[in-house]
């Protein structure tokens, strides 16, 4: 039961990363094709407000503060009762709201499966196709080095 | 007598409509679009975002238009809408180890594990002016290169590996991290609060000390360990959320230098570090704020303290631009009873002086006269 909780909470982390990561646009539009729906009761939000970066001095010393970001927050409850919430950075409260909905869909055993693949796998995979884009990109302007042989012997 | 005056308020409506015109610029010019500015002019952005010390890309784009450009009053537009939102908490502590890493060199190994990436970088260019960019012309895709994804630590753990460089900076175990955002600037202060006041600092101001101690003023033989930038992910404790909610990620920079250390009494011979994190790209930033950061250390490691860039209180004081553009620059508004004061105190001096240099003549005089 343990290991299933914590596999869960996972997972249902994993969804919020990945809505957290996609644009508001992207994720109205995947709604509107999948037809899911979009309305909830909102409890709070959306609202904008800040979070502090910290970082770790020499990189994984002592916490210091770095700077502040923008983030959006929103928390919804569906009707069958699950309370969905989304915190996510930048300004989009649209984004906010439906990522909340969808963290609720997710939730509802019966509309587990359909978030998953009408929503979340396709924003994974774009995700995951621009991160190994980037990181060819990257990896074309590695160093290659090679020894001049100098002298007789 | 002190008559209280008022007035300019239909100047100072006037100047704010020509600014706006002005701001526009000639009309027949396509206005700019914050995506655009966001896009391709991404390092001025960045700038903005890490000395307005506020990640917020459309924002800081949105700043440097309103600013015409002028980046530290787009600095200050940021800071100022910074105060209006509430604050949501602390994130979890970033993991620079585990970032996208979009560019990352190291001037102290040659070989190590993930290697030498040059990214997106201005070095090796000639820094000829390009007449094509002017011409607008079409940009080829880069080159991709298929690499199995490969862990890229820090530089500073392989160094670390033989123990001849000092661990990254611990504090005290029950240490709250400082915050110059809630409480008042207090000297001598905790490196972790110095770095966050270095982190937001002006870039020229950080670049000029780093400069002044390879000059030699508090020299300290830096060595770039290793530059890196890329994405990380940001994380959040909430108490609604059984774990920690991810929030997306931020692009940050991230120098460590590595200095020679020929020992004190305090410390044995060994490599010493000065550590640099900012937001977006810029490793000019990151790199003069590692030197700072080494050089504030002075007296940790028992050095003299002999030179500006050691100076925690002229440093730190020093460092925000917001700040001292405000007080540089209000020297500029109406200070016309200020001034009158002074005006009047100078006239009796002046008359004061005149009275006594004619006394002292006529006593000159008449003491010839005998």
């Amino acid at each position: 039961m343990r290991g299933q909780e914590a596999r869960e909470q996972a997972e249902r982390k994993a969804v919020m990363a990945t809505l957290a990561q996609s644009s508001g646009a992207d994720i109205v539009r995947l709604w509107n094709e999948a037809g899911l729906p979009s309305e909830a009761e909102l409890l709070r939000g959306p609202e904008t407000g800040l979070v502090t970066v910290r970082g770790r001095i020499g990189g994984g010393g002592a916490p210091f503060n770095v700077g502040e970001a923008t983030v959006t927050r929103a928390t919804v409850r569906l009707a069958s009762g699950q309370v969905g919430h989304c915190y996510a950075l930048g300004r989009d409260r649209e984004k906010a709201r439906l990522a909340a909905i969808a963290d609720a869909l997710w939730q509802d055993p019966a509309r587990r499966g359909e978030v998953e693949t009408r929503l979340v796998a396709p924003l994974r995979a774009a995700q995951d196709e621009a991160r190994e884009k980037r990181r060819a990109e990257t990896a074309a302007t590695k160093v290659d080095f090679f020894t001049m042989v100098r002298g007789e012997d | 007598m002190y008559v209280a005056v008022k007035g300019g308020e239909a100047a100072i409506a006037n100047a704010h409509a020509l600014l706006a015109d002005r701001r526009r610029g000639d009309r027949s010019v396509p206005a700019l679009r914050l995506d655009q500015i966001v896009e391709q002019l991404a390092l001025g952005v960045d700038r903005v975002m890490s000395e307005g010390s506020l990640y917020d890309r459309e924002l800081a784009a949105l700043a440097i238009v309103q600013a015409r450009g002028d980046m530290i009053e787009a600095i200050f537009l940021v800071r100022a809408y910074r105060t209006t939102l509430p604050r949501f908490g602390y994130t979890k502590a970033i993991d620079t180890g585990a970032m996208l890493v979009e560019r990352r060199v190291s001037a102290t190994y040659k070989d190590l594990p993930g290697g030498q990436l040059l990214g997106p970088t201005f070095d090796y260019t000639h820094r000829l002016l390009d007449p094509e960019l002017a011409a607008g012309g079409d940009v080829t895709e880069p080159l991709q290169r298929a690499s199995e994804a490969e862990a890229m630590p820090r530089v500073s753990a392989i160094l670390a590996r033989e123990g001849l460089i000092e661990p990254d900076g611990d504090m005290p175990g029950d240490h709250v991290p400082g915050d110059i955002t809630r409480e008042p600037l207090e000297f001598p202060m905790a490196r972790d609060i110095r770095l966050q006041a270095l982190s937001r600092g002006d870039e020229g101001f950080l670049l000029a000390l780093g400069y002044s101690t390879q000059r030699g003023y508090a020299r300290n033989h830096p060595f770039v360990g290793e530059v890196r930038i890329g994405e990380v992910e940001l994380e959040l404790d909430v108490p609604e959320l059984p774990f920690a909610v991810p929030l997306s990620s931020v692009r940050v920079t991230e120098c460590q230098m590595v200095n020679q250390f020929k020992g004190s009494a305090k410390a044995p011979p060994q490599f010493t570090r000065g550590y640099g994190l900012v937001f977006g790209q810029s490793e000019r930033k990151a790199m003069a704020m590692a030197l700072c950061d080494r050089a504030l250390r002075a007296t940790e490691f028992g050095e003299d303290v002999v030179a500006a860039a050691q100076d925690e209180e002229f440093v730190i004081s020093h460092s925000d631009n917001v700040q001292a553009t405000g007080f540089v620059e209000h020297l500029k508004l109406p200070h016309y009873v200020d001034f009158q004061a002074e005006l009047d105190l100078v006239r009796r001096m002046r008359a004061e002086h005149d009275a006594r240099e004619n006394a002292d003549m006529l006593e000159e005089k008449k003491e010839a006269a005998e």
